[in-house]
């Protein structure tokens, strides 16, 4: 159990994990997360689950390197066990036949967003993706998107790769060319999250967004992950992840999520010296 | 009738238990109280009158049997004394430190009618750890196996008492923890200076050594329903417990330096934040604190913001200090290690700065009514009196509500309107066949050794249930009793 199967830097400072872990493979639905903690030490960190395969008893895991803990769990390699992997936490996605939705990925947020797509796809809607990167060695997971999508475009803010802007820009265009949609799903850093829901909001596109706060045990014991939608103070890890974004509190979810920004910061410079990992660069 | 000499007994001093000074303990997350020496547990022991008809044992939730050995301890006979406690409590060590003994066995001590009852729960303390440290490693008899097999929800006190019972009838137990490691709110919530994290250990470490299977990052509800435990086991214990923190929901607790009791000491105990050389959770650096709340939870948070380094903890309730919850023996600590009560003080927002951190706590003075449902006199506000502290971080500890995720996921499992699950309380049983329930998950927020009564309890009636003849009767009887909310 845990142990890592199969191992791939997917783009820099980008690793996808294939994880052995029967009970969570069987259970494990779009929309779910899991904690994990890397050492005795380490901290405990919610993932979102980026696959699942049943018969073969493994999950997905596609994370990036942004401090200590995910740079220690990018240095496991395969055949390693992940000391610990705690899930499916959270509620799974409302999965329906809505019609024509649209799911929209930034930069990382497109690995919790393609299982959703998938079995959103699966369920008989039609699937406008769109996924946007700074630049395009950060696009990731666009051939999967392709596979079960009936139409992907992608944005990249440099213009390196498809349409040069935000994935705000391929949504308006979409508006322009008066397509139909029904729903959308929109995940990735919370400054975009924020301008899609600007965006579907004067559209009158309901959207769904899947947050990401500080949590501890993701059980709804200690709190730490409130968010506050529609006024209301929510537990991401058990009444989310996944809210109406058109209410989700924005400016409240982007300061807790800097709570401990400044020891992060040199927790993860001290670790950067101290790894060579010359894959990666910044 | 008394045993000779208890004419020199009565009114005798009880032998103090040593504590750490103030000043020298609030730099760290050491334990406060000592222990006793061995010629200290004897001399305590000594006091024991031996009564023929002891009142002490009606105390105790789980029928320790509390004459025996405090005379165990008194002939120097140490770890039979441990032995003596461990047939029927899995947890001496802790049930020594954080029971409430004063208002359970001890102040059932007929010592206690003129003059200081028996320190019952300081000897079980020195027992339990001079069995550990001396390397005592009897176990209670296991006797033959039953065949029968029994899953534990949850491993806090209830779980591992309830673990521990049914490990002493013979059956097979597996213990379920939803967190990477085992103790529930002995190790996430009681801190280290209070209840050392090492000595859970050796309780958990104790019972599977007798047997026990233990599975951590399990959440039942989850990875596997109650359904399908039923499916693998004969019977199902559920303890739970109530995990879910309650806020105030005043204006300004969504800011950046406020947290739930919970969080705070989850980080800090089970997490080890205040170990910042080596740990990686970390928990932020306040000079200023407000802990609002009167429980021992909340005494437990204000000694914590302390020991992180705080310049001033102050500790805000409601009520008078008559009404606190919390345990003499905690405020007093408290009120040693400087944490400044504002008794008759309720929060009515939280301030923030310019950046959405906290900048202060805006509080209303109270004055106290007629009492309330609970007995306790109603705090009432007193208009005109909002005055702020200056503090930089607010640790809300006013109590916990019941986890909701195996009652979500368990759909026959009555639960009442406070969430929690209707279970017997004689028996544990719940309105699911072949399922036990018990701990605060059934009583809402109360103490560790109801907790470990509860599961014992169960235990007791599961063994029966199992040892019945088909078919069995499922007969509970439904109760619906509230939460404290402020224990």
């Amino acid at each position: 159990m845990n142990e890592i199967l199969k191992k791939e830097v997917i783009a820099p400072d980008v690793v996808r994990l294939v994880v052995a872990h029967r009970k969570l493979a069987c259970k494990a639905q779009p929309g779910h997360f899991v904690i994990l903690r890397v050492s005795e030490d380490g901290e405990r960190f919610p993932l979102t689950i980026a696959d699942s395969n049943t018969p073969q008893g493994t999950i997905t895991l596609i994370f990036q390197v942004v401090g200590k803990s995910t740079a220690l769990l990018a240095e496991l390699a395969e055949g390693d066990t992940i000391l610990d992997v705690v899930g499916p936490l959270g509620r799974a996605t409302e999965i329906q036949r809505y019609g024509r939705v649209l799911c929209a990925g930034g930069g990382i947020g497109a690995a919790p967003l393609y299982p959703i797509a998938k079995a959103l796809k699966e369920a008989g809607n039609q699937v406008v993706a769109v996924i946007g990167a700074r630049s395009k060695n950060l696009v990731i997971l666009e051939s999967a998107f392709r596979a079960i999508a009936d139409e992907v475009r992608v944005a990249t803010d440099d213009g390196t790769y498809g349409r040069r802007g935000f994935v705000t820009d391929v949504i308006a265009d979409l508006f322009a060319e008066g397509r139909t949609l029904a729903r959308c799903w929109a995940i990735g850093p919370v400054p975009m999250m924020r301008a899609v829901c600007d965006l579907t909001r004067a559209a009158g596109l309901p959207t769904t967004v899947s947050l990401n706060p500080i949590m501890v045990d993701g059980t709804g014991m200690c709190g730490g992950c409130r968010v506050i939608v529609g006024g209301e103070v929510k537990f991401a890890c058990v009444d989310g992840p996944e809210f109406d974004g058109h209410q989700v509190d924005f400016d409240s979810l982007a300061r807790r999520l800097a709570t401990y920004h400044d020891s992060e910061q040199r927790d993860h410079e001290a670790c950067r010296i101290a790894l060579t990992r010359p894959e990666t660069k910044d | 009738m008394t045993a000779p000499n208890s004419e020199k007994k009565i009114g005798s001093p009880r032998e103090p238990m040593s504590e750490r000074p103030a000043a020298e303990r609030v730099r760290d997350f050491a334990e406060v109280p000592v222990g006793y020496t061995p010629d200290q547990a004897r001399a305590e022991a000594s006091r024991c009158l031996l009564c023929k008809k002891p009142q002490c044992l009606a105390g105790c939730p789980v029928g320790i049997d509390i004459p025996g050995f405090v005379n165990s301890i008194a002939e120097g006979r140490f770890e039979e004394a441990a032995d003596r406690i461990l047939l029927v409590n899995a947890l001496p060590a802790v049930c020594g430190r954080v029971c409430p003994q004063e208002t359970q066995c001890e102040i059932k001590c007929v010592l206690g009618k003129k003059g200081e009852p028996l320190a019952i729960g300081n000897l079980e303390r020195f027992a339990a750890d001079w069995k550990r440290e001396h390397g005592g490693r009897t176990l209670p008899p296991v006797p033959q196996p039953t065949g029968r097999r029994i899953a534990i929800v949850g491993s806090g006190p209830a779980g591992l008492t309830c673990a521990g019972e049914l490990i002493g009838q013979g059956h097979a137990v597996t213990i379920f923890e939803a967190l990477h490691k085992t103790g529930g709110v002995l190790v996430y919530g009681i801190p280290e200076f209070r209840l050392p994290k090492a000595i859970v250990q050796d309780e958990v470490d104790r019972l599977a050594a007798r047997g026990a299977g233990v599975v951590t990052d399990t959440v039942i509800g989850k990875l596997e329903t109650v359904d399908e435990l039923l499916g693998q086991y004969d019977a199902v214990f559920i303890g739970v417990g109530a995990g879910a923190p309650m806020f105030l929901n005043i204006p300004g607790e969504n800011l950046v330096g406020v947290y739930s009791a919970n969080e705070y000491l989850t980080r800090t105990n089970l997490m080890r934040a205040y170990d910042r050389e080596h740990a990686d959770t970390p928990i932020l650096q306040s000079s200023r604190v407000a802990v609002v709340g009167g429980g021992n939870v909340a005494m437990d948070s204000a000694r914590t913001a302390l020991r992180l380094g705080a310049d001033v903890v102050y500790l805000l309730y409601r009520r008078s200090r008559a009404e606190m919850p919390a345990r003499n023996a905690e405020i007093h600590h408290a009120e040693q290690e400087g944490i400044r009560f504002n008794f008759l003080t309720n929060p009515t927002r939280i301030l923030g700065n310019d950046t959405g951190w906290v900048a202060g706590i805006e509080c209303l003075r109270m004055k106290l009514g007629e009492p309330d449902e609970s007995g306790r006199r109603r705090p009432l506000p007193i208009e005109g009196t909002e005055f702020v502290l200056d503090v930089d971080a607010a640790v809300i500890a006013i109590g916990n509500r019941p986890n909701p995720i195996v009652p979500q996921t368990t759909p026959d499992l009555q639960t009442t309107r406070w969430g929690t699950i209707v279970a017997d309380e004689a028996t544990g049983r719940t309105t699911k066949e072949r399922v036990w329930s018990g701990g605060d998950i059934v009583t809402g927020a109360a103490t560790v050794i109801s907790a470990m009564g509860a599961g014992q309890a169960a235990a007791r009636d599961i063994d029966a249930y199992l040892a019945a003849p088909e078919p069995r009767p499922w007969r509970p009887e439904p109760r619906e009793s509230p939460g404290d909310g402020q224990a």
